[in-house]
């Protein structure tokens, strides 16, 4: 029996399906053998105080200050955040503005660590017991470790885990598709810690309250199917694997319930309204660390690959590590890369520069040459609907470019803009080389300031009628006031009138 | 308004892009060009050659009227693919200017005239046959016996034929299959004389007969047609929907009135219906973007010309079918969308749990 026949044999549950869809050359061969390694650490750490979505966390240390390998760096504001902690012992040099790992490279405050080479652990956080600790306990010790969505997204894991107290919930999956060409990180994860990635699953499904566990993996991870597979009942709870085919945007939230359970998420609707709730093997990893260990997220899995890179590798990686220190261990650059990229080659972002650090959603840095990227002129549009067929959601992106071309925003947002999911694959397959997703984040952005531009006028008129109100209401008021007053004065003088006259007689 | 192109993925992308999409659409068509070449001997291949070059000259004059980047534009294929098609619809001994009008009719007119390459209403050669068919019924209906390289003309009585304007002689001069089933027709006679007269539906099918330069073998352009499936660079929506709409009706009408109405497959592979099915219907700027509109729209098709070969004036009704239907593309096009994930078809977010 060959791998791909267990996979099956795994799998007899029927699946469903999704629209659309891309099959790019998913080149996961040039890691996917390669075992995790610890990277060693580097000299400098740059850890930036915004690695999630919601507010950035507020400062603990400053400079001069020596910090411990897992000590609070920084803290979680407001309710949507993420504690921040140091990846090992060593002294702030800076806090400050350092370039982002983001395309635009603008500075964002940043901790600059430099390491003592000691990794010494700080206090840890307590180990809770799983087995009797309440989802209110596992929720809380999530997010004082800064967990956050693994698989790129970085929304913060304990609101996930609260959304117990909101909607039934009856399903956890767990998204391990790895649908990005290139990246093997998880699918290594899994082969070599598969018992503490199903546990930690299991402790999630546990916060959630749910005792349904779906472990959705691509086709083309036989042998990690296969290694989670014996791992079927962690905590007491039913775990189940799904072999889903290799297609990309496998991994999109709801296109993955869609595809496990049949279930098509409304628009603008959580998949937790149906009961569903998906987290990233990775992220279960982290939480099993947390919860069993008191480890708080200060290091990731990630996959360092691309033509242009010497020695592609899995790596372990200290959150904050500089891009180029990776790229040094992994034997640095063959030629100067076409793209260097944080995460993978269809949703991953250009970096400016080689400086800047890796965070807690990176996973993937990718190197790409020249005829990995397939760079072209751009065409005309031939109306060839080969983008119309790719889109797993529905839309017909040539229709809204030519609307967007031609600034009418409203009417792409009439044709589906707001329901792309920004997976790429229109872009991907377009003969022309448009750059269609390109264009359709930069007009959601558009369109959402000018409809936040709107909103604020429409405030500022209401505000204005209400204040216009107001100032009626205080004038009717006076003008009440004083006409009770002339008339108070009148029946006054009057009754004083009448008192002289009164008097007089 | 421009966005900027770096900062978003995807950062890979496929391996077609327009050109290559061309030249796999031409590699597709050599079979049965090839064919003709070797049916209808040299003067199709002068004939050929004038046309698809001229359709390269006219691509890069009209790219250089308009201010387009000359180089990069007419290098994609669409002309040369476009000339190419002009041809295979040609009788293959028409003089050179049948050529290059038709060329140029397809260029000028229908493609720069809208706006160029995938902004034309209609399908450049089909307007460039449907027009000379109108304007010169007589060189568009000269047909000649198939008559082999080996066997034609000599190259100079070839250029005599193409470019002097010599007189096809009678010994080759022959009816195409669907002339002769019309005027046998309009002559009154039965249906079996005239099945009789013309040829076998299997020497129909690998396309030893008289017809047109590219069009007389069924089986090569079938051939190549399955090819762009495989390839992935033609869906099956239109080929079927316009094969089973033509054959569906045949049949029906030959079940009915089988004096009247020759067997289906006789309209299957005969004329151009072949050719149209997967390389003229299939052409992507005239026909609908999603399976369902294109389902509609090879019916359309389909229908029409069994619609006009039966009862039309024309013997060949594919090109008028063609340019109906691109007519009600873009209407298609509007009323045919595919349904958007987590709504409706109308448009409205889904209730919990309700199925689309
Ligand atoms: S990026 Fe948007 S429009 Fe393009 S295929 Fe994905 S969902 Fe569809
Ligand atoms: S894939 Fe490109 S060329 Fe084809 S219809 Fe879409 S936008 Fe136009």
């Amino acid at each position: 029996m060959n791998l791909s026949s267990i996979a099956a044999f795994l799998n007899p549950v029927n699946l469903f399906s999704i629209r659309g869809g891309i099959h790019p050359e998913t080149r996961k061969f040039l890691t996917a053998e390669s075992a995790i390694e610890e990277m060693p650490l580097p000299k400098l750490l740059r850890i930036p105080l915004q690695q999630h979505i919601g507010a950035e966390a507020a400062a603990l240390v400053k400079r001069g200050d020596r910090v411990l390998k897992g000590q609070l760096i920084g803290k979680a504001r407001g309710p949507v955040s993420a504690n921040i902690h140091s990846p090992t012992s060593g002294t702030v040099v800076a806090v400050g503005e350092f370039a982002a790992p983001h395309p635009s490279g603008l500075p964002v405050p940043t901790v600059t660590i430099r390491t003592d080479g000691l990794d010494e652990w700080g206090p840890r956080l307590p180990r809770l017991r799983p087995e009797t600790a309440s989802p209110a306990e596992i929720a809380a010790q999530v997010a004082e470790a800064g967990i956050v969505g693994m698989g790129g997204a970085t929304f913060p894991s304990a609101i996930k885990l609260n959304l117990r107290d909101r909607y039934p919930l009856t399903t956890l999956i767990i998204n391990a598709a790895e649908c990005e060409p290139y990246l093997t990180c998880d699918d290594r994860l899994i082969r070599e810690h598969a018992e503490e990635v199903a546990d930690g699953a299991a402790i999630i499904a546990k916060a959630l309250g749910v005792d349904e566990i779906i472990f959705a993996i691509e086709s083309n991870k036989p042998q990690a199917a296969a290694a989670i597979a014996p791992f079927n009942h962690p905590l007491g709870l039913r775990l189940q694997v799904k072999v889903v085919p290799t297609q990309y945007p496998m991994g999109s939230e709801k296109h993955l319930v869609q595809m496990v359970t049949g279930k098509e998420t409304p628009a603008r609707a959580l998949t937790a309204e149906l009961g569903v709730v998906v987290h990233n093997a990775a992220t279960a990893h982290a939480v099993h660390l947390a919860v069993r260990y008191g480890e708080p997220l200060i290091s990731r899995l990630l996959t360092v690959s691309g033509r242009a890179i010497s020695r592609p590798a899995n790596l372990r990686v200290r959150i904050g590590t500089p891009v180029l220190d990776i790229i040094n261990h992994c034997g640095g650059l063959t030629e100067d890369p076409e793209r260097l990229l944080l995460g993978g080659p269809m949703m991953g972002q250009p970096i400016a520069t080689q400086r800047v650090p890796i965070v807690k959603g990176t996973n993937g840095i990718l190197a790409l040459s020249a005829s990995e990227a397939r760079k072209e002129d751009m065409m005309p549009c031939i109306r060839c609907g080969t983008c119309v067929q790719a889109c797993p959601c529905g839309l017909t992106p040539f229709e809204m470019n030519a609307r967007i071309q031609s600034g009418d925003l409203d009417g792409a947002a009439r044709v589906g803009l707001m329901d792309c999911v920004n997976c790429g694959c229109c872009s991907y397959v377009c003969p022309s080389n448009i750059p269609l997703v390109q264009g359709f984040a930069f007009a959601r952005g558009k369109l959402a300031e000018k409809q936040s531009r709107k909103h604020q006028q429409e405030e500022t008129k209401r505000l204005a009628a209400a204040r216009i109100a107001r100032e009626e209401a205080i004038a009717e008021k006076k003008r009440a006031a004083m006409a009770k007053r002339k008339a108070e004065m009148a029946a006054k003088k009057a009754a004083e009138a009448a008192a002289a006259q009164e008097a007089a007689k | 308004m421009t966005a900027p192109t770096v900062a978003s993925g995807p950062h890979t992308h496929a391996v077609f892009n327009v050109t290559r999409t061309m030249v796999a659409v031409m590699i597709c068509l050599t079979p049965a060009t090839v064919f003709g070449f070797a049916q209808f001997g040299l003067p199709s291949v002068l004939l050929f050659a004038v046309t698809v070059l001229s359709a390269l000259g006219f691509e890069i004059a009209c790219l250089a009227v308009t201010g387009k980047p000359v180089s990069r534009f007419a290098m994609d294929g669409s002309a040369l693919l476009t000339g190419w098609l002009v041809a295979m619809t040609l009788p293959p001994w028409a003089p050179w200017w049948v050529g290059v009008t038709g060329s140029g009719i397809a260029i000028v007119i229908a493609k720069h005239a809208f706006g160029g390459l995938g902004q034309n209403l209609f399908n450049p050669a089909m307007v460039a046959r449907a027009m000379l068919l109108v304007a010169l019924p007589v060189p568009l209906t000269s047909w000649v016996a198939p008559v082999g390289l080996a066997g034609g003309p000599d190259l100079m009585a070839s250029v005599a034929i193409t470019f002097g304007g010599a007189p096809i002689y009678d010994a080759v001069s022959s009816a195409s299959v669907l002339s002769t089933l019309k005027s046998g027709l309009d002559a009154g006679t039965s249906m079996a004389d005239i099945l009789s007269q013309t040829d076998s539906l299997r020497s129909q099918f690998v396309g030893v007969m008289a017809g047109s330069l590219g069009e007389t073998s069924a089986m090569l352009l079938l051939l190549g047609g399955v090819c762009l499936i495989l390839l992935g660079i033609i869906t099956v929506a239109i080929p079927v929907s316009m094969m089973g709409t033509l054959f569906g009706l045949a049949a029906l009408a030959h079940v009915i009135a089988p004096d009247r109405f020759p067997p289906p497959l006789f309209h299957v592979v005969s004329g151009s219906a072949m050719l149209c099915a997967f390389f003229i219907a299939t052409d992507y700027v005239t026909s609908p973007v999603t399976s369902k509109g294109r389902l509609i729209y090879g019916a359309g098709i389909g229908g029409l010309i069994f619609v006009i070969r039966s009862w039309g004036s024309f013997p060949e009704g594919v090109a008028f079918a063609v340019l109906l239907m691109n007519a009600a593309t873009p209407l298609i096009d509007e009323y045919v969308r595919p349904r958007i994930f987590g709504r409706t078809r109308a448009g409205k977010p889904l209730e919990l749990g309700e199925k689309p």
